[in-house]
Order: C-alpha cells, then structure tokens, then sequence
C-alpha cells in the first residue's frame, strides 16, 4: 500500500465500497431510518454525525446485519457491498460479518485470555492452518490494534483486566484480526480517555489505508480530525453527505449548519 | 416549624456537631428497622437449632444398635447329617433348624457368665435375640459349608425390645403390656451387658441394609431406599438437564418474541408452582398405565421427578442466560460467529455456574420428594431387595429416602421412630452435601466480565 503513488491513491479512495439506496428502518411503529441513499468509499473514513436519537447507530448495523438479531427490527430498501445485495435471501449474514467487521461503544472484551480473544475469530473462521499460524495472525492484529507492546508480555492474562482504553484497542485488534474489508465502529472511543482516544484515532487513520472506516462519533472535533467523509443524519434522514471539509466550513444544509455550530443536538 | 417558610439562606446557621430532630428520627428508624432484621435472624437461627438438635436427639439412636455376642456351635449333626457338605442338602434346612444351635449357643453363654436360666423353654431365652439372628446364622453357614463344626463367635442383632431398653425405650413398666418380653429378660439383658454379652456397637447394617418386616425393626436399614434415590437422580440428571438446558437455550435465544413463546413462558413458570402429587398421578397414568413401565421402578419414579424438576431447571438456566450480559453476544455475532458458536462459546460457559446451581437445587429437591414416589408404588417397605445389577437397578421395584422414612414413620413398633428420625439425618446429610458441591461448582466456575 505504502508504495503507491498520491494518485493512485486518490484513485483507490474513489472505489465505492458501499452503496445504500433508500434504506428505511422501523422498530416497530418507530420509523427509525428514512429513505437513506448513501455511497460509502473504500479506503476511506466515514464519519456519521448527528444528534443523539437521529438513527447513526441504526443505519451503521444495517450495513452488516447486526440488526437481525433485533425481533421487531425490520430494514427495507437496498445496500450493496461490492455490488452485492447484502440482504438478498442467499446471503448468510454469519459470512458477512467476517467481511464487515464491528466495534462496539462499550469496550466488550470476551472474558478469555487477551490471546483467544483476538484468536477466537481466525479460528472459527479457519483462517490458520496450525498454532504457528494463529500466533501469527495474533500478533499481527496486536501489532495494527498499536496495542502488542502493552500486552505482548500477558498474552494469556484475561482481556478483561486491561484498562478501558487497552480494551477498546483489544476491540478493534479483534476486530481486524478476521481480515474484513469493512470496519463499522460505533462511537469507539466514548468510553476513553483524552490519551487512549488519541491513540484510537491513530489507528483509525492507518486502518483506512486497508479498509473501508465507518464509524459513529459525537465529537465533531473527532470527525474532523480523522474523516474525509462525513454524513449528518437528524431525525432518521440523511440531511448532508460530502467531504468533512466541506460539510465542516461550508455547509449547505441550515440543520447542518446549527447541529456543527451547536444550536441543535 | 415549617420546612417550605424558610427564607432563603436561613438554612445556614445549624451545627455539624449537633443532631437535629430530623436526623436523630431518621437515626432511630434505622436503628429499629435494625433491630427487627436482628430479631428476625435470632429467630430464625433459634428455629434452626431447635430443629437440628431435635433431629439429632432423636435420630442418632439409629446409629447404634444392640448387638449379642454368642460362640454357635455348628453342629454337624443338625444341620448336615449326611456329613457330604452338600450345599444343596444343607440348603433344605430351614432356620427352624438353627433355632436348637441358638437356643444352645444362648444356654452356653448362660453357663459361662454363671448366670441362672430363668426360663423353662429354650424359646423364651431366645426372645432376647432378633428373629432374624436363625437366618443369620444359616446364611453363614450357606456362604460358608467348611466352617461345618466349628464353634463361630457370632454378633447377632438383639431383639428391639433389648434394644430399646439400653437406650431407654424400654422400661418393666412397660413390658407390663408387651407380650414379646418379660421383666425377667430384662434382668438377664442387665447380667449379659456386665458380662459382654451385651454389647452396643455402631450400625453399619442401618445405613447399608434393607427394609425389614414390620416385627423386626432392629433389621432394617436404608441401604437399598438409598439405590434406589440414587438411580432416580440419574434418571433426573440424565433427562432433566439436557432436556432442560436445551429448553432454555432455546426460548432464551433463539425463539421469536410471540404469543406462542409467551404461553410456553407461563406454562413454565406455571408447572413450577404445581403440587408434586399431581406429577406422581400423572406419572402413573403415563408411564405405568399407558406406557407399561414396571411399577415402583426408580426408573418411573425418575422420570416422574424430571416433570416436576424441568420447571425449576428451566427458570433458573433463563436466568443465569439472561444475565450474561448483551455486550458478550455482540461481541461474537461482531467477529462473525453464528448464533449457535455464540451461545455455545461464549454465553454458556457464563452461565454455567448458574446452570449447574439451578440443577443440584433442581435435583435436591427430587431427592426429598416424596408424594408422587407414593403414587406410583415406590413406597418403603417394596426396599427390601438389593438390585441384582445396574439394569435391574432402574428397573426392579425399589424405594426412595423420604417413602422410606415416611413408612417407618407410619410403623406402630416405637422402635422404627428412631429409625425414621435416623434417616432424616442421613437425608440432610446428601442434601447439605449436594449444596456444598453446588456453591463449589459455583466458585470454581465463576468469572467476572
Ligand atoms: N433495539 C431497539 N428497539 C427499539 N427501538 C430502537 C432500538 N434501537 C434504537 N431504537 C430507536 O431507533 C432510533 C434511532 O436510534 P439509534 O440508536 O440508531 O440512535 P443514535 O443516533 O445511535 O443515537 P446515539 O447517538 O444516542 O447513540 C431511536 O428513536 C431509538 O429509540
Ligand atoms: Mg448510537
């Protein structure tokens, strides 16, 4: 990747990853997502801004089926990944999650050893052949998660005994340990402190030169900072969707304009 | 003095070192609702004193027993007159023909203490002896034909009444109204027990035995009610739990939210609360009448106590699933694990401990049912057999623990009162230690997330 040239580069950050076409989402009665088309690109970070409530969350598990698991959540329209329906009735949203992968607000560590933690994906996955293999995998997704050096030491302590901050970096270690081609994150670093955010936000800038970044924030600082895309939902649409420099200094929407200013939220 | 009249800042001028009204109220309730938790908890220990040192007051006397020490002399000429060691000739005699040794072994020992025979027949002596102490005796010589000859020390059981008067059961006053024996045995049991002849010793044979007949309660033991338990709460645990287990995972994880699995849900919570009797009727209209599965088996009795144990099982395994928290699902359906690698790799073993608490609580209170065990003809006094092997074990009419103290209970000899308070003792014993593998498993199992 390094070896590329800024143009090629810019031409990778074209490629679309995902594309969303008139999405809506009802819990229940609630309408929670209303008709929302949206081209997410690859190699790229994608920030999702808006007021508490506005669906960013809703519309982020649509994109790897994670409401499924939801009974009364039931999701219309179209999204593609790669060009294909991700609900189409022959896709097994198992095999989908290996390729979108999720990290979550709360830092969710399983309670195993910081090893079988990362390992656990790999394996059911079968992406290793042998141990030799798997430690590998291990240390190459503690090594991206910018997390090895802190724990390399106590492979085998449990997860769950890391600070909050290590364990977000667990997360996202596991996360990119299955190989996927998408990282959903949802509001990663809400849980963290200033230091362990600055940290997370490192990372999410290396990871866009492999993956497809989409993550939830509430700090427009955060959005600025680490996004080249951002969309603004509120009350369920999708009011605004363009480069974070733009929608940040010139904004064309007037919801926009007074969610970025502060006036609503 | 109104609260809500204060002017504003009038607040300020009160003393951190004194209480005032409202706090020293406030202290005194807390104080009292204090006492009141205390006072409930004395009770409550008072009781649990009173019940245990009842218990034990009454049931250790089980544990003893009167044994008489006799030198039989197996003599060739009554019990094998051929002189062949024909097993099959020597099993022709019945323990009418032991009663003569007995008698003579008893006369012996009369001699040997120089104590006078008060009693004219050989048979008075012999009251003092279990009717069992012939069979005992024959029973040796069956399993043992060489020892044809030889003078054997027997321990044979004295008869209750012997046995009741050493622990103080038994008076003269009143053998007055008791034609089994007469003070005057009394006074040879007196004269024996100075000599050795008489003798308490720990009774093994209560915790390992059979059921007697209703006249000989000196004999009876808990030993095969005990199997009998035993091979129920396989049939419980091999039917229950992954019955159960199954069940729970299901409705907790896998099912849709509908009107359906809301009615399962109350059915559950439902069968739960519904008396034991009724599963022991259900039991014997299903798998007796219907299905013809012997009667009084362990293997029915089980199967009664897996109905009445799913509920419990069920609800306490919903629990420990639920409480296993959402985030740790997430986690696994995020890296891409499928619903069931989800519950079997991750929520399971969080739930585990609670799982297996539920069970043994589940299964010790299977293992103090009696009712439906009466229903289906597992009442105490069928106990009197050892199953011959594991099959017969499960399917050979038996007992359990608590049908059989509840029958010795019911018994009128005074003698199996002991008996029955014996059993209870032993009963809580399983129980408390069924617990304390509960709350092992529990520690042993437990993780914190
Ligand atoms: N599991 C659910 N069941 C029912 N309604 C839900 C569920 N999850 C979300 N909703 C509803 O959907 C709407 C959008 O919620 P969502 O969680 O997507 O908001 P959000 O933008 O992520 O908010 P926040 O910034 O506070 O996380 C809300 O009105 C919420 O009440
Ligand atoms: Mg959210």
């Amino acid at each position: 990747m390094n070896d590329m040239t800024k143009i090629e580069k810019v031409a990778a950050m074209q490629d679309i990853k995902i594309t969303a076409s008139g999405v809506q989402v009802h819990y229940g009665d609630n309408h929670a997502i209303k008709d929302v088309s949206v081209n997410i690109q690859d190699k790229t970070v994608t920030a999702f801004i808006g007021p508490s409530g506005c669906g960013k969350s809703t519309f982020l598990r649509c994109l790897n089926r994670m409401n499924d698991t939801i009974d009364i959540c039931r999701v219309s329209g179209e999204i593609l990944l790669d060009g294909e329906d991700i609900y189409d009735k022959r896709v097994d949203p198992v095999q989908l999650r290996a390729k979108v992968g999720m990290v979550f607000q709360k830092p969710n560590p399983f309670p195993k050893s910081i090893y079988d933690n990362i390992a656990y994906g790999p394996r059911i996955h079968g992406l290793s052949r042998n141990k030799a293999e798997l430690d590998d995998i291990v240390e190459k997704s503690l090594r991206r998660g910018a997390i090895w050096d802190e724990v390399k030491d106590r492979l085998h302590a449990p997860g769950t005994g890391l600070s909050g901050g290590q364990q977000q970096r667990l997360c996202i270690a596991r996360a990119i340990a299955t190989e996927p081609e998408v990282l959903l994150m949802d509001e990663p670093c809400s849980a963290l402190d200033p230091i362990a955010t600055a940290q997370v936000e490192e990372l999410i800038d290396e990871l866009r030169q492999s993956y497809c970044v989409v993550i939830v924030t509430h700090s427009m600082q955060q959005a600025a900072r680490v996004s080249q895309k951002t969309a603004f939902f509120h009350l369920g649409n999708l009011v605004e969707y363009g480069d974070t420099d733009k929608i940040f200094t010139n904004p064309e929407d007037k919801r926009t304009e007074s969610y970025i200013t502060g006036r609503i939220g | 003095m109104s609260d809500a009249n204060f002017p504003v800042g009038a607040r300020a001028q009160s003393s951190l070192l004194a209480l005032d009204a409202r706090t020293k109220k406030r202290n005194a309730a807390e104080a009292r609702f204090r006492a009141y938790g205390i006072g409930a908890i004395a009770i409550g220990l008072l009781f649990l004193m009173v019940l245990i040192t009842s218990i034990f007051a009454k049931g250790m006397g089980a544990f003893q027993q009167t044994f008489i020490t006799l030198n039989v002399e197996l003599s060739e000429a009554k019990i094998d007159k051929s002189g062949t060691r024909d097993l099959e000739a020597i099993k022709k005699i019945t323990t009418f023909g032991y009663n003569p040794l007995i008698d003579a072994a008893l006369a012996q020992a009369l001699t040997d203490a120089a104590i006078d025979n008060p009693f004219s027949k050989g048979k008075d002596l012999r009251k003092m002896l279990s009717s069992s102490a012939a069979a005992d005796v024959r029973d040796f010589v069956i399993a043992n034909p060489d020892r044809i000859g030889d003078t054997v020390e027997f321990h044979l059981l004295a008869s209750s009444r012997v046995d009741g008067y050493l622990k103080g059961r038994v008076s003269r006053e009143s053998l007055t109204r008791d034609k089994n024996l007469t003070p005057a045995h009394l006074d040879l049991v007196d004269a024996f027990y100075g000599a050795g002849v008489v003798s308490k010793g720990f009774n093994l044979p209560f915790i390992t035995g059979a059921d007697a007949s209703e006249s000989r309660p000196e004999q009876a033991g808990i030993g095969v009610s005990m199997l009998g338990s035993l091979y129920m709460m396989l049939v419980v645990l091999a039917c229950a739990l992954p019955v159960g287990v199954a069940a729970s995972i299901y409705l907790e994880e896998f099912a849709p939210q509908n009107w359906f699995t809301d009615l399962i849900e109350v059915n559950i919570a439902n069968l739960a609360a519904v008396p034991s009797i009724v599963f022991g009727i259900l039991g014997l209209s299903v798998f007796i009448q219907f299905a013809h599965l012997p009667q009084s088996a362990p293997l029915v009795g089980g199967l009664v106590l897996t109905l009445m144990t799913l509920p419990t099982i069920i609800i306490s395994t919903r629990a420990s699933l639920k409480s296993v928290p959402p985030s740790i699902r997430e986690a696994a359906l995020g890296v891409g694990a499928s619903k069931m690698q989800t519950v079997f790799h991750h929520v399971l073993p969080l739930a585990m401990p609670g799982i297996l608490t539920g069970t043994i609580i589940g299964l010790a209170q299977a293992l103090g049912e009696t009712a439906p065990l009466l229903l289906i003809g597992m009442v105490g006094y069928v106990a009197s057999n050892y199953p011959s092997g594991l099959v017969d074990g499960f399917m050979s009419p038996n007992s359990a623990m608590p049908a059989q103290i509840y029958e010795w209970a019911k018994r009128a000899d005074p003698a199996y009162y002991e008996r029955a308070w014996g059993g209870i003792i032993i009963l809580l014993l399983f129980l408390m230690c069924m617990n304390i593998i509960a709350i092992i498993l529990r520690r042993r199992f437990e993780r914190r997330w």
